[in-house]
């Protein structure tokens, strides 16, 4: 298979509202500051992709506006899938493997800002049985948190342990929403407190792979994509054990997350509840560094923050703190779709 | 590192397209034309790796990021799930994500799927809601590109009868298509022309319907060829290319976008004269007058000279190239879908099960499909024989 690495990554700052900026204004730094960091060009890229959603920005083809932001002139091979940004990162990655092309450019964004995305979210169900009923992301999260309480696998101080961890680590992050220490607050849904839940917010992220060398000529020290893999679960809850992730361990097993451990883990996890649920199917003991950006517990833009993880986790290759990395992104309800990325730096003297 | 693995259309489904399929939920829909396509390839539900799945914008049914709901129905549980969506022309990019899955040897066989239910909500709806900061385009699609129309007859000076032609003959064609949504017996060329003006130059019957429907493929690799029970297609190059919606370098005539898209398709398959060269053609014609500006954006003409080819009946069924035997989009549109029919066709042809509608001793097809603005571009060329490595 042929070696594809990630060869930079950039974000916005992610802030709870940002009326002032239109998606593609929102959009433009990002692209600029991405491509600034490889030294190449609109015109340099041999395949672009992007995620982004229709219900957010509230309207029809919405990615047609941020295509005119990329400035695909002359014209480009260019892609877009309606999920979060870690999937048009795994169609680039297929790509750059059949060999049409050497670099991709990935971008994902969301507002949630503009309208309720609890109640947006609630689009995305079963639409004769369940959207009718409207019920919200945070609900459905709880009962996810209440199914792993019942089961023995968590408690609530613990839910609060991680939320804190990740809001403490989000320090050393200046992209994040939330940072340091925070109340646990109240409850939001029982057994979920607000600390518990993911900021709602506005954000976008790039990334640029490249193939062999092309990715060594772009980058000092390429998170090359050892395995990637996702993989989907049914839609119905009750037909899921909201305690497990199979469809997480599977996508891990085939990216070969499990051949060798991992010093990093950056999680797509929303809802604290989920990480537990994350750390038993990617089986991350205690030695693993788990969301030291902080995580979505600190910036959750939607569609943009599973993108993000895998970002983080290259990122974090590129300045030497990991050697094996392993990113996870999430789509659909409680944990329903989940895609896993193992990355590692080529071996270095620290 | 070898070359790219060769990729095979083993099978093809569709549903019949009518206005409404009141019988079936989207689940339903999606899932019968998957179930025809794997039944073409021979194959179950459980030899599927995984599933791409496409369609327009998830306003026209209501239902955000579909996929998930999609995922039993689709057989996708345990497998990988891909969403694509590149406005009109995401059949087609649809089924090049699927083969690049193949190509790349991620997968070995990938069942792709893309479909509207347009009779679940309302699409000019979906497509008429406000922009803060950004002009409206309240017109619908046909008010948007009946000004590029007139733009190619001033440019070309074709005789304004071109557009009534190609709608007869797609019409007419649709009547040897079981699975076309319009079947207008009893159409005449007379009936075509006196049909009120809705955009001028863009007659009713030059317009596409809004339908319900779904199209599968499965595609596979070399040995998932060779088990097939039926002749396969077999993709020899396939493309996308975007640019952007509005600015004042662009072409809405024959956009850059698309010569470059066929150009990079030719280049790998080989092609170097394709109206002799390509024996039938799939081309994404909403409004009729799409044909002779197709037909020169894709180099079957030379500029301003598309409208000869259709006025001669080098077009019709049983001309020298034949745009459209399915009836294509002007009989046919369940938008999410009909990108993909258009590829599918493609294959039916070269695998000689195209019914009715197949064109005598076709060995090589054009996939084509546009969407947005005329800015998003995908097609693919298949061939009957397996392509040169």
């Amino acid at each position: 298979m042929r070696d594809v690495a990630i060869v930079a990554f950039s974000q916005t700052d992610h802030v709870r509202r940002s009326e002032e900026v239109s998606e593609v204004e929102m959009l433009m730094p990002v692209l600029h500051d991405v491509l600034e960091r490889t030294g190449l060009r609109t015109g340099d890229i041999g395949f672009t992709c992007s995620g982004s959603c229709d219900y957010l920005a509230g309207r029809a083809f919405s990615f047609t506006m941020a295509l005119d932001g990329v400035g695909a002139w002359p014209p480009i091979p260019e892609s877009h899938v309606e999920m979060d940004g870690a999937w048009a990162l795994y169609e680039a990655w297929v790509k750059l493997l059949t060999g049409e092309a050497d670099t991709a450019l990935v971008y994902a964004y969301g507002k949630s800002s503009p309208g309720s995305v609890r109640d947006v979210l609630t689009r995305q169900l079963d639409p004769y049985y369940l959207a009718p009923l409207w019920p919200d992301s945070v609900a459905l999260a709880a009962l996810q948190a209440q199914a792993l309480i019942d089961a023995g696998e968590t408690d609530e101080p613990a839910l609060a342990a991680i939320a804190a961890r990740s809001r403490t680590a989000a320090e050393g992050n200046p992209h994040a929403q939330l940072r340091g220490p925070r109340p646990q607050g109240g409850y939001v849904v029982r057994p979920l407190r607000t600390g518990d839940c993911p900021p709602v917010g506005d954000g976008a992220a790039a990334v640029v792979l490249a193939a062999g060398d092309r990715a060594r000529e772009l980058c000092p020290r390429p998170a090359w994509i050892r395995g990637m893999d996702h993989r989907v679960e049914p839609h119905a809850l009750g037909v899921r054990d909201l305690t497990d992730s199979p469809s997480t361990r599977l996508a891990a097993e085939r990216a070969g997350a499990f051949a060798r451990p991992v010093d990093t883990a950056e999680l797509h996890a929303p809802f604290t509840s989920q990480e537990v649920v994350l750390r038993k199917a990617l089986r991350l003991g205690g030695s693993v560094t788990v969301n030291p950006s902080g995580g979505p517990l600190a910036a959750n833009p939607v569609m943009a923050a599973g993108l993000i993880r895998v970002g983080e986790a290259a990122a974090a290759v590129h300045r030497g703190a990991s050697d094996r990395a392993l990113a996870h992104a999430t789509s659909g309800p409680c944990l329903q779709q989940n895609l896993v990325a193992v990355l590692e730096g080529e071996p270095h003297v620290r | 590192m070898s070359a790219k693995e060769p990729v095979a259309v083993v099978g093809v489904g569709q549903t019949k397209h009518v206005a409404a399929r009141r019988d079936v939920s989207i689940a339903g829909l999606v899932r019968e034309a998957a179930r025809r396509a794997l039944d073409d390839a021979g194959l179950g539900w459980a030899d599927v790796d995984a599933v791409v799945i496409g369609k327009a914008p998830d306003f026209f049914e209501g239902v955000m990021m579909p996929e998930l709901y999609l995922a039993d129905a689709l057989g996708a549980v345990g497998k990988p799930l891909l969403r694509v969506h590149t406005a009109g022309s995401v059949g087609g990019s649809t089924a090049l994500v699927a083969a690049g899955l193949v190509a790349a040897r991620v997968h070995r066989t990938v069942l792709t799927v893309a479909f509207e239910k347009q009779s679940e909500s309302n699409a000019m709806w979906g497509l008429s809601l406000p922009v803060p900061f950004q002009q409206p385009l309240l017109a619908g699609a046909g008010g948007f590109f009946a000004p590029h129309v007139r733009a190619y007859i001033r440019r070309s000076g074709a005789p304004g009868t071109v557009g009534s032609l190609v709608a007869y003959k797609d019409r007419r064609n649709a009547l040897r298509n079981p699975y076309a949504h319009l079947h207008e017996h009893g159409i005449t060329l007379e009936k075509v022309q006196s049909s009120p003006m809705l955009w001028d130059p863009i007659r009713y019957s030059e317009t596409c319907p809004s339908s319900d429907g779904a199209c599968a493929m499965v595609l596979a690799d070399r040995a998932g060829a060779a088990r097939a029970p039926h002749p396969p297609a077999w993709v020899h190059g396939g493309a996308m290319r975007s640019e952007p919606t509005l600015f004042a370098g662009k072409d809405c005539v024959s956009p850059q976008a698309g010569k470059d898209c066929a150009a990079d398709v030719y280049r790998q398959a080989g092609i170097t004269d394709p109206r002799r060269e390509i024996d039938a053609v799939e081309m994404y014609v909403p409004f009729s007058w799409y044909e002779p500006m197709w037909l020169e954006n894709l180099g079957f003409a030379a500029e301003g000279e598309g409208w000869k080819l259709t006025e001669s009946g080098v077009t019709e069924l049983d001309g020298d190239l034949p745009v459209n035997p399915s009836g294509g989009v002007l009989s046919t549109n369940p938008i999410g879908a009909s990108g993909m029919i258009r590829f599918a066709e493609a294959a039916l042809q070269v695998r000689g099960r195209a019914g009715a509608h197949q064109v005598a001793g076709a060995r090589k097809a054009l996939g084509h499909a546009y969407g947005g603005g005329s800015q998003f571009f995908s097609m693919w060329l298949v061939g009957a024989e397996p392509p040169a490595t």
